[in-house]
């Protein structure tokens, strides 16, 4: 019981959240907010059992994505005024195709039922359980091959990421890793032969 | 425990809110790229939700591959909208028609 009352709490919070990333008039804003989703979302899911997920949530999204994007956020001075142009001309859409969204949704869980009545709730896991553990064992031997095209594809996007952002400013001092292995001592040493000087 | 369908429910909410926010942000890129994470966040509650009520670890195998591509994909997105910030200062969406399409 508890825990359906926390659920609706966190749930009620998270919405709030989602509402304060669409509608706030500074970037800045739309990014904390985003960050506070991201937390309570994060705590849901511990409601639903997935501890591993969860900590993983606010470790990698509250502490390096959005990181990244107040960073970004920050860097840019964005003229948000006209950005915001039309907003009030598109928000009566907007706020329509979210109900159309919703409601469809809505027939879906709620009207036909996906035969979900039918299927119990599950129990509660017992004290000792590990979520991570349980996580790991499949994740290093049935999921194996998708974990490492993951990692892949992390190190595509890092890669990605810096060259696309790495740019050549004029006047840098840079180091030509090629041209320093490349040298040989006669280009940088002349050894001159030359007769002992008489003593004075 | 948390009946199955309202979960659904939150997550449909979310991404309806996240549709919304495409739909009244469409000038900004930053904004357009955050309703994305927020969608796919709400994706992952349904994965995380069916694998709880079906006893199944593999939706959450699949909500951690989801995070992996969505971090990667925030991460090049906020790359190229920085070269994009240098090369026009703008972020605005109007602004990009370069190529007409």
């Amino acid at each position: 019981m508890i825990v359906q009352i926390l659920f609706y709490i966190f749930a009620a919070i998270l919405v709030v959240a989602a509402l304060g990333v669409i509608t706030a008039r500074n970037p800045v804003h739309c990014a904390l907010f985003l960050v506070f989703a991201f937390l309570n979302s994060a705590v849901i899911w511990l409601l639903l059992e997935a501890e591993f997920l969860a900590i993983t949530l606010i470790v990698v999204y509250v502490g390096a994505v959005m990181v990244l994007w107040l960073f970004v956020v920050m860097m840019m001075d964005v003229d948000v005024e006209k950005l915001r142009q039309g907003f009030t001309r598109y928000a009566p859409l907007g706020g329509l195709i979210a109900l159309v969204v919703v409601v469809q949704i809505g027939i879906v869980v709620w009207v036909r039922g996906l035969g979900l009545e039918e299927t119990p709730l599950p129990a509660p896991k017992p004290a000792g359980h590990s979520n991570t553990a349980e996580l790991g064992q499949l994740l290093y031997t049935q999921y194996l091959y998708p974990f490492e095209v993951a990692a892949v594809i992390l190190l595509v996007a890092i890669v990605a990421a810096i060259t696309l952002t790495m740019r050549k400013r004029p006047g840098q001092k840079l180091q030509d890793v090629s041209k320093q292995v490349a040298v040989r001592a006669r280009d940088r040493v002349r050894i001159v032969k030359m007769d002992a000087e008489e003593k004075q | 425990m948390i009946p199955l369908s309202h979960v659904l429910m939150l997550s449909g909410i979310l991404f309806s809110l996240s549709v919304a926010g495409i739909f009244i942000n469409r000038k900004n890129v930053l904004l357009l790229l955050m309703c994305i994470e927020l969608m796919l966040l709400a994706v992952n509650f349904n994965f995380i939700a069916f694998s709880q009520h079906l006893g199944d670890l593999g939706g959450q195998v699949f909500v951690f591959f989801i995070l992996t591509v969505a971090a990667a994909e925030s991460a090049i997105g906020l790359a190229i909208l920085v070269v994009l910030f240098r090369q026009r200062r703008s972020i605005n969406v109007e602004d990009l028609d370069a190529m007409r399409g």
